[in-house]
């Protein structure tokens, strides 16, 4: 009863999307107020509705519904009842009703936060947002509905894949869906704006808090990927560039890009048609990461059970998402006035430079990641693109970013003189020069690698350190979304020396170790006492006992798993990790190696890794450097702005 | 303006190899053996049934063949080796069978560290009854069946997942592979066809 | 305490010379590098989302087998390579070969990137004369009169 209940909820929400997105658009095209003032309620009936339709698969989950077939395939009575829940969006079906329901979220968002936008303008944002809901909606309703019944109803279920059974992967999705579906609100007020013909500042400064709030989940969710990855795959990687991981680095690129136009857009009236540009892009990267992950067109660690049925309906879906938005562009683009003057050498000109890199950064993951397709399509046989080739790509292509990010700041709006800034950052890139010349021989040895990671980002820092202080002097307080700023790049910085360091000085051993053993890694000493047989809620496992050691002295003992799930035959690895402000030293078990000579050995592998977890550091830094920027303020104040604004600033048309 | 059309034409290009990615049947996990149109790879292994004999693919000169790569412990072998025995039983061609790893790609064989030629024996044997009394089981398609006990052969020929079936002509050049199990569509129209071209040459 | 701590360091002390210091699963360290370093620019056949030297698939562990043994033999890392993809195809090769096929796929973003920049400066240039054009024209207009008026108010206030 109760999964029927939840269909029929999704079929009500699909009625309500379909009112949601069409009436809305059309009372604001012929200005019809009773109609516009559909937009709201609509909004927020569907959040309802979705709402209840996700409580009631939740609740399958909970109740150990078999009958449930979603329920069945992806849960089992042994599960912790936390991944029961997480079980939820553990599959296809039940990610795509996530997907909605945070779709509707955003949307409920948007209607309640938006009192100070015109309500022409609230209900065409809002019945975008609608339609996208009608084409998700009835993806699931027509090829992946999660409430579908068994007729043989099984004693138990077939359990969630173990790999998802951990702490990391219950709040990853919801953050990276987050991420990814918000950028359907800027992409619903690019379109808004567009079908309005009125693409000015006003436009620019309510987009910029959505962008930024979806900016930050995508960064968190990318962020919590690669940790839980991290951890939880066992060999201390922390980034593959698998078609799925490139799925979300791409719209976190273009979103990127885009935060930064919108700057520009907003202070100047500048690149409008580009912004809008990156609105459409950012949105249609994540419906495109969505088609990736779910057609089953190219080979992924972690793509979802296949079916060509669905490819063929989200490829649909995505050409006329993006199909109508791109030609909509092509019509009125045109029309859109060019917006302030501004010379070659301004700070517009190198946040232009700044897009163009993280576009075209973009542009090569995308080329990376279709290539095999491509090949395979054009009959030039078969061939792999793996992380040799991206990282052979895209660091060059971030270095130019990483340099500009410490003198784009500096830079003055309109016009900016090379020879003003050259003397205003002399001293700090001479301070970034010898620390990447020296540092890297304090810490070990020196390797071009290091050294330019090192040299960028301590350039980035001391370049902040100058922003500040010559903020300080001109006007006092800076508002929040400097100072947000600042911490965003930080963070960048951060995130590089994490990446250098921890790939220039990290060290691993395999080893053989018997009860007693010892070895050494990074100056630590860890000693084996022992391996022991564990029960878990669904599981088998051998526990390591291990001690940590420096110079003699005990800091604490580690107990790295490996697990022999009842549902799956492969074995997991649950690594120890000791995390530390500068080195994480992580010990995996491997395999049992002592049987035969009864020694009880194990192969074990320990790896010092210095600096490693600066780069999560550095996703937190750059997401809470977003929400202190997206507090700001100025973004909250009423739209009456936009009627002072001199008309030459928006008005001038090409 | 014709440039504000680019991202939609790029857009459209893109879609035209995503949909290209769709169409049926097509696998991207599917590797081609660059081996098609190369030499067969030569061994010399031991035969199944007479284990003191060995079989190279020399001396099949002349012949067209297929070679099946196979396995005990293989859950698709099972499905597809009906087919095989039914073929076999028209005489169409000789069939070789190449057991994979019958012992160590089975069960939680652990393989000695160091291997010795007792260590190595005590394999074969094993390997030997397992593949033996499965044939007895499920019948046998195989003109003969060679031994290919540690999987070194296997590797020469590029095999990634058992069961896997080469075709071969007369004068020992591949000429097609199948990954994966054979099913009546591949073999009425893909091998049959080739076999009969390859046979009037 | 100090007699705690005395004993302690003690137990540590013996402790540490009782134990003894694992030794390295692989047999030959400078191999298993060189293993290891090729292996991860080679993709796992069976599982084709991890690296040959990250799986632990059994073919995998075959064809690390094989990497050993073919090091062993004095073989290059080009010559082992070549060993794989002459079996596998390229698809083999996480870093796919320099060819006509793939000038697109290395040149691809270099050539985007100078596009990209070359196109940025056209466009800026040309905006510049654009925005003069139409800022000139306005100015005569409307703005000139509301400059005027501005003007002349804060003149009134003085």
């Amino acid at each position: 009863m109760i999964p029927e209940l939840g269909h029929f909820a999704i079929i009500l929400a699909l009625l309500v999307a379909v009112v949601q997105g069409v009436l809305p658009l059309l009372g604001a095209h012929r200005n019809d107020s009773a109609w516009i003032g559909l937009a709201r309620p609509a909004a927020q009936a569907q959040w309802l509705l979705l709402l209840i339709a996700f409580g009631c698969l939740t609740y399958a989950f909970i109740a150990n519904d078999f009958s449930v077939q979603y329920v069945a395939e992806h849960s089992n009575s042994q599960l912790p009842t936390v991944y029961r829940i997480a079980a939820v969006w553990g599959g296809h079906e039940g990610s795509l009703l996530l997907w909605v329901l945070l779709l509707a979220s955003w949307t409920l968002a948007v209607s309640l936060l938006s009192r100070a936008l015109p309500e022409v303008m609230v209900a065409r944002v809002i019945g975008v947002l609608g339609l996208v809901s009608c084409g998700m909606l009835l993806f699931i309703l027509l090829t992946s509905s999660p409430f579908e019944r068994l007729l043989d109803i099984p004693q138990d279920g077939r359990d969630l894949n173990p790999l998802l059974q951990d702490p990391g992967l219950v709040i990853h999705p919801p953050m990276l869906y987050m991420g990814y579906v918000g950028f359907s609100v800027a992409f619903a007020f690019a379109i808004a704006a567009l079908l309005s013909g009125s693409l000015d500042a006003t436009w620019a400064r309510w987009s910029r808090p959505w962008t930024l709030a979806a900016w930050i989940f995508l960064t968190l969710g990318i962020g919590l990927g690669s940790w839980w990855a991290y951890y939880e795959l066992g060999w201390g990687g922390w980034w593959f560039w698998d078609p799925v991981e490139n799925a979300s680095f791409m719209p976190w690129l273009f979103g990127t890009a885009l935060i930064h136009s919108l700057a520009v857009t907003e202070k100047r009236g500048a690149f409008k048609n580009w912004t809008v540009l990156l609105a459409i892009g950012a949105f249609s990267l994540s419906l495109l990461g969505t088609f990736l992950v779910r057609s089953g067109v190219l080979t992924s660690v972690h793509a979802f059970a296949t079916d060509p049925r669905r490819g063929i309906f989200i490829l649909t879906f995505l050409v006329l998402v993006i199909g109508s938005s791109l030609l909509l562009f092509a019509w009125r683009a045109p029309k859109v006035g060019l917006g302030g003057r501004f010379a070659l050498m301004s700070r517009e000109t190198l946040l232009l430079m700044n897009n163009v890199l993280l576009v075209v950064a973009c542009g090569s993951v995308l080329l990376g990641t279709l290539y095999p397709l491509i090949i395979d399509a054009l009959g030039l046989g078969k061939i792999s693109v793996g992380p040799p080739y991206f990282q052979a790509v895209f660091v060059p292509l971030m270095i130019p970013l990483l340099f500009l990010i410490a003198v784009g700041p500096t830079a003055r709006w309109k016009q900016a003189s090379v020879g003003d800034m050259t003397v205003r950052l002399r001293i700090a890139f001479a301070i970034a020069l010898a620390a990447g010349i020296g540092l890297p021989f304090i810490l070990g040895s020196w390797t071009p690698l290091v050294g330019l990671g090192v040299l960028l980002a301590i350039w980035i820092c001391v370049s902040a350190i100058v922003q500040i202080r010559e903020r300080f002097q001109k006007s006092g307080n800076p508002p929040p979304a400097f100072w947000g700023m600042q911490l965003a790049h930080l963070g960048i910085a951060v995130f590089v020396i994490g990446v250098t360091l921890v790939k220039g000085y990290e060290t691993e051993k395999d080893v053989r170790m018997a009860p007693d053993d010892t070895v050494e890694v990074g100056g630590y000493t860890i000693r084996l006492l022992g391996v022991k047989d564990a029960m878990g809620p669904n599981y088998r496992a051998s526990v390591g006992d291990l001690e940590l050691s420096k110079d003699g002295k005990l800091l604490r003992t580690l107990h790295p798993e490996k697990r022999a799930y009842f549902s799956s035959a492969m074995p997991m690895t649950e690594a120890a990790i000791d995390t530390g402000f500068t080195r994480d030293v992580y010990v995996s078990l491997g395999e049992p190696v002592g049987v035969e000579d009864g020694s009880g050995a194990w192969s074990v592998r320990v790896h010092h890794k210095p600096f490693v977890d600066w780069i999560w550091g550095g996703c937190l830094l750059m997401a809470l450097g977003g929400l202190v920027a997206a507090s700001d303020r100025r973004y909250r104040l009423q739209s009456r702005f936009s009627a002072g604004i001199p008309s030459a600033l928006k008005g001038a048309t090409s | 303006m014709k440039r504000f059309l680019i991202p939609l034409g790029l857009f459209f290009v893109l879609v035209g190899f995503l949909a290209w990615g769709l169409k049926p049947g097509y696998d991207p996990r599917e590797i081609p053996s660059p081996l098609v149109g190369k030499p067969a790879p030569l061994f010399e292994l031991p035969q199944l049934m007479q284990p003191e004999k060995k079989f190279s693919p020399a001396d099949m000169k002349g012949k067209v063949w297929l070679l099946n790569v196979w396995a005990s412990w293989c859950v698709s072998c099972r499905a597809e080796h009906p087919l095989l025995v039914s073929f076999a039983q028209q005489g169409n061609l000789p069939i070789v069978g190449l057991s994979y790893k019958e012992v160590r790609g089975g069960d939680n064989f652990k393989v000695p560290e160091i291997e010795t030629a007792q260590s190595k024996a005590a394999e074969l044997a094993l390997g030997l009854q397992r593949a033996e009394t499965w044939l007895r089981q499920h019948g046998n398609p195989y003109t003969l069946s060679v031994m290919d006990i540690d999987g070194r052969v296997g590797i020469d020929y590029g095999v990634y997942g058992v069961p896997e079936t080469f075709l071969i002509d007369k004068n020992g050049v591949i000429r097609f592979k199948q990954s994966g199990p054979v099913t009546r569509e591949v073999f009425d129209e893909k091998i049959l066809p080739k076999v009969k071209e390859l046979e009037k040459s | 305490m100090k007699r705690i701590f005395l004993i302690l360091s003690l137990v540590l002390l013996s402790a540490s010379a009782y134990a003894k210091e694992a030794a390295p699963v692989a047999a030959d360290e400078a191999v298993e590098k060189r293993m290891v370093a090729i292996s991860d620019e080679m993709r796992c056949l069976v599982c084709q989302n991890e690296s040959l030297s990250g799986s632990r698939a059994e073919l995998a562990q075959d064809l690390r087998r094989e990497i050993r043994t073919l090091i062993k033999q004095g073989k290059s890392d080009q010559e082992i390579m070549d060993f794989m993809v002459s079996r596998y195809g390229d698809f083999v090769r996480y870093r796919p070969p320099m060819n006509a096929s793939t000038y697109l796929l290395w040149f691809g973003p270099f050539l985007l990137l100078v596009g990209a920049i070359v196109a940025l400066v056209v466009y800026l240039r040309r905006r510049g004369g654009r925005v003069e054009e139409t800022e000139a024209s306005l100015l005569s207009a409307e703005e000139r009169r509301q400059a005027e008026n501005l003007m002349k108010q804060s003149g009134d206030k003085q």
